[in-house]
């Protein structure tokens, strides 16, 4: 049964980039950062090509942003994903915000399945999947993951981890839960999230790329949608974390435990 | 005038450079110090279309413009210049089909290079003809729908690996550059003998081996152009790919500058990080002076091409200067890191082996100067 | 007004979990802030024990819910359950720890009351209508302090950062009864437990991590945990190879540690990594590698190979026992 599958690509900050608190502490220096996709919604693209690429079906890729979050949505488009929606916004916008867009796209496209990231490495919050999964009434299947390592031969062979129902009504997931990994089954159309290890995501090929030139990106608005993007969550400080003192180099084991015993008290 | 990248640009120097980062670099060292061609990396780059970037559309290509395989080439080199020229290698090769190859050659010699993993070689160079390109005497001989070849090429990239070559050879020695004609070898025929894997002084990864042609017979319908068009064919090519090989010493200097960063500031000398020592920083500072330089000349070669305009007068300002810098950023890089620059435990010294090749191959950086000065001088 | 919902989590074998005395904690300043007080909701198939537990740690009333549905900590069976509790108590907060459950829940439950949110809270700022949060952006690179709009917010609570609740008095036990959802969405199929006789990540006053350093060989930290009572840690790349368990992994997108004693072996210090364990109290790094980044962090730093540094503190502690 062919899949329609709807991702996202949230455009952040690298994770190699040094994030700095700006001297107005209200914001982050933007001088020499690089953006690149989500890394957990690039997980997701990867996963939706490979749940695709087994049951046939497409791909829809969504971000929300300026026209800067092309770059991410090509990213996908060159990964393989067959095409694009772009939610036009500028300004501020919290998680309430960003579900409301997805639902109105979720309801305009239909998928059978939404797979996002289950974080963005900018904000940290590890919401937007639970929020859609709840406005549409659809059950969820957060921190997807896998029992095979990402050096198995179901990663070398590109598997995909989260396993159709042999009656195309349902799926089954692997969820990295503490103390170990938690099976569900959840009945289609559902919402699911990535964990880190659910896959290691492919490479946009440079055919991919020149490709993903012709595929097309559909741009909507949030006021199209009849989405009030007024942000409830503010932040209104940032600073720096606390900084730790300079530790010292010990010579040895012997000193070593001797100042964890006398100076740290940590034995 | 634009000085940016477009988002296409962008986009393959991402690929090329996670690559470069997660794949090549972490068996870079490996790969030098055994001297092994990590055959499964050069095949993920020819699936990624790291390589065989030149292919027109038409056969299934990406037709990928100039400056950006430049961009690709800088890099991967980066990643590793021993692996990086055994993915251009590829191009090099295939250049004389694009410029010299009819309709039915191109879709029988180039397409298969699209649809799965292919490694090809140019074979030029020879014992007693290097820079001297018209001096070669590798023979062909005509008999009936075949040409017999006889003769020795050296320093042949890949040329263990390669599932064709590239030839040039000449019908008549004495015509010197005019008797030079390019030949599609496929396969193994009978005849051509694989030599040993050359124990080079740096790009190690880099398969190089001797080929041997002994009565070799080539079909006729794999003659390359006319008789006689095999020097123009070269020298096309070679002003094609010098933007390339330019950016290899690009992509080692910023290799090595990098790392002389991180180390400077690591390493204390007198009681503070030797960065903060005038000495080391005006090295460092003609490293990134020196670099971006190389780098918009060497774009600038690459634009010509992809303007359609000649470009051997700047290819060879590029690749001349390019390659001198890159030798100059990497001994620096090794000055910088001391003793540990000398020992094999610390990346440096591989950078500057490695760009040692780049000042001979291809045109060594004289033959550049006497290129430059041949264009400078002729309008005079 | 400014009431308190916390949610109770158990262990696999239905104790109480102690992150949620974590979660108390930080529901008490709030609910101080707000002027409100404290309620905690248990839900499990039988949730008595659960909320007796937990009845003693400063809680005022514990709404028990017990149901089949309520078994597993499936989100759509127990979202409806905390927002109608919440709603009967009229709370203004409803929180949790940031476990896997409460990340996955606790948001769930804020769609479904249209609240809005902050993950992993660090502090509690302010009172009345100025309280704030501080939470963690980019992978810890930012603390930010944010403001919630709305008469009903949600939250979860990062563990370490709040002193576990003390016992204070009795609180009231009430039964909830948790209408079952009319159609059962996602079903639990089973739980594959990574087994360790050693303390839960999270909770050990001792962590040994071991990295790319031990080549996938952890027994002298295995040993070196054992004689301390230690839990063992992971970096990512130890994970990502399959040498041990992903449960094991420490940083920003593992397992965040803060124990008294944290040894790195073998560990580089990537950014990432360093997240997930810099709140420690006492950091050891032993790496081969004098320019290894996590010499920079650590409070003590000896240069060494882990196979005969780890070894020998072992020898060594245990001889002065």
């Amino acid at each position: 049964m062919p899949l329609k599958i709807l991702v996202t690509a949230k455009r952040v900050e690298d994770s190699e980039s040094k994030i700095k608190v700006n001297p107005a502490g209200n914001g982050i220096v933007g001088e020499g950062l690089k953006y690149k996709i989500n890394p957990f919604d690039e997980i997701g693209v990867e996963e939706a090509l490979r749940l695709v690429a087994k049951h046939g079906g497409e791909v829809v890729v969504v971000s929300i942003g300026t026209k800067d979050v092309h770059e991410q949505l090509r990213h996908a488009l060159a990964m393989g994903a067959n095409r694009a929606v772009w939610v036009n916004h500028t300004g501020p916008m919290d998680q309430l915000g960003v579900a409301a867009c997805l639902q109105k796209v979720v309801e305009k496209e239909k998928p059978d399945l939404a797979l996002l990231g289950k974080q963005a490495i900018d904000d940290d919050q590890n919401q937007v999947g639970q929020y859609l999964a709840e406005w549409l009434g659809w059950a969820q299947a957060t921190f997807a993951s896998k029992e095979e390592s990402l050096e198995s031969e179901a990663e070398k062979s590109k598997t995909p981890a989260i396993k159709l129902a042999a009656d195309g009504k349902s799926i089954s997931v692997v969820r990295e839960v503490d103390g170990g990994l938690q099976t569900v089954e959840s009945p289609l159309p559902c919402v699911a999230t990535t964990e880190l290890r659910l896959n290691q995501p492919r490479y946009a090929s440079l055919p991919g790329i020149m490709k993903a030139k012709s595929k097309p990106i559909e741009e909507l608005t949030p006021a199209a949608l009849g989405v009030d993007m007024a942000p409830r969550l503010t932040v209104t400080k940032m600073v720096p974390p606390p900084a730790r003192k300079a530790g010292i180099k010990v010579p040895d084991v012997a000193t070593l435990i001797e100042k964890l015993k006398n100076e740290a008290k940590a034995l | 005038m634009n000085f940016g990248l477009s988002d296409d640009e962008k986009a393959l120097q991402e690929t090329a450079r996670k690559f470069a980062r997660e794949v090549m670099r972490p068996q870079a060292a490996h790969c030098d110090e055994t001297s092994t061609f990590p055959k499964d990396i050069i095949e993920a780059a020819s699936d990624l279309g790291l390589m065989n970037m030149t292919i027109p559309a038409q056969f299934g290509g990406m037709e990928l413009p100039h400056v950006a395989q430049a961009i690709v080439a800088e890099e991967i080199s980066w990643g590793c210049a021993g692996m990086a020229t055994s993915m251009i290698a590829n191009d090099l090769a295939l250049l004389p089909i694009i410029i010299g190859g009819s309709q039915e050659q191109k879709e029988r010699l180039l397409r298969p290079f699209t649809t799965g993993f292919k490694l090809v070689s140019f074979a030029l160079t020879e014992p007693g003809a290097g820079s001297d390109v018209a001096g070669l005497r590798c023979t062909a001989r005509r008999e009936g729908d075949f040409y017999v070849v006889n003769g020795t090429k050296q320093w042949i990239t890949n040329g263990e690996y390669a599932d064709q070559f590239t030839l040039f050879c000449t019908t008549d020695p004495s015509k010197k550059h005019k008797g030079l004609m390019c030949l599609a070898v496929e396969g193994r025929p009978a005849g051509l003998t694989i030599g040993k894997h050359e124990n080079k002084m740096g790009q190690r990864a880099s398969n190089t081996v001797t080929l041997t042609f002994e009565d070799v017979k080539v079909p006729l319908a794999n003659r390359i152009g006319q008789e006689g068009e095999g020097f123009l064919i070269a020298m096309s090519t070679l002003d094609n790919s010098r933007p390339l090989t330019a950016m290899f010493a690009i992509g080692l200097a910023r290799a090595a500058m990098e790392h002389a960063i991180d180390y400077s500031k690591q390493r204390q000398q007198f009681g503070k990080p030797i960065a903060e020592f005038q000495a080391i920083q005006f090295m460092i500072a003609d490293m990134g002076a020196d670099i971006e330089a190389a780098r918009l000349l060497t774009y600038k070669s690459a634009w010509l091409l992809d303007d359609g305009q000649r470009n051997t007068l700047v290819s060879s300002y590029a690749k001349r200067f390019a390659a001198d810098m890159g030798m100059k950023a990497t001994t620096d890089a090794v000055q910088i890191f001391g003793g540990s620059g000398y020992s094999r435990e610390y990346p440096v010294e591989k950078l500057m082996r490695d760009a040692k090749l780049i000042q001979i191959y291809e045109g060594t950086s004289q033959v550049q100067r006497l290129v430059i000065a041949r264009e400078l001088l002729k309008g005079a | 007004m400014g009431n308190v919902l916390i949610v109770v989590e158990a262990n696999t074998d239905g104790s109480l979990r102690k992150a949620t005395l974590n979660a108390i904690t930080a529901g008490q300043q709030l609910a101080k802030a707000s002027g409100g007080e404290v309620h905690a909701i248990a839900l499990a198939k039988d949730a008595t024990a659960l909320a007796n537990a937990v009845k003693e740690y400063g809680v005022k009333v514990v709404h028990a819910a017990s149901a089949a549905h309520l078994e597993h900590a499936l989100a759509e069976n127990w979202a409806p359950a905390i927002a109608a509790a919440a709603q009967a108590i009229n709370a203004e907060w409803i929180g949790a720890a940031a476990t896997t459950v409460g990340r996955d829940v606790v948001p769930r439950v804020a769609a479904k009351l249209k609240a809005v949110m902050a993950s992993e809270i660090l502090s509690v700022e302010g009172s009345g209508a100025d309280v704030a949060l501080t939470r963690p952006m980019w992978a810890g690179a930012v603390i930010a302090t944010v403001k919630l709009a709305g008469s009903v917010k949600c939250f979860t609570v990062r563990a370490t950062e709040f002193a576990a609740a003390e016992k204070s008095g009795a609180g009231e036990v009430k039964v909830f009864a948790a209408e079952a959802p009319a159609r059962q969405l996602t079903k639990f199929v089973g739980f594959k437990e990574v087994k360790s006789a050693r303390p839960a990540l999270t909770e050990a006053k001792v962590v040994i991590a071991g990295g790319r350093g031990t080549k996938g060989d952890f027994k002298p930290i295995e040993g070196l945990a054992d004689e301390l009572g230690a839990a063992v840690g992971a970096s990512r790349a130890v994970c990502d190879a399959g040498w041990q368990p992903n449960d094991l992994q420490i940083g920003q997108t593992g397992k965040v540690v803060a124990p008294a004693l944290y040894v790195a072996a073998g560990i580089s210090g990537a950014i990432q990594h360093v997240a997930g364990m810099k709140s420690s109290k006492t950091i050891v790094a032993i790496n081969k590698d004098p320019d290894a980044p996590i010499f920079q962090i650590a409070d003590y730093g000896l240069v060494a190979d882990l196979f005969k540094a780890i070894p020998e503190m072992q020898a060594a502690i245990k001889a002065a026992k």
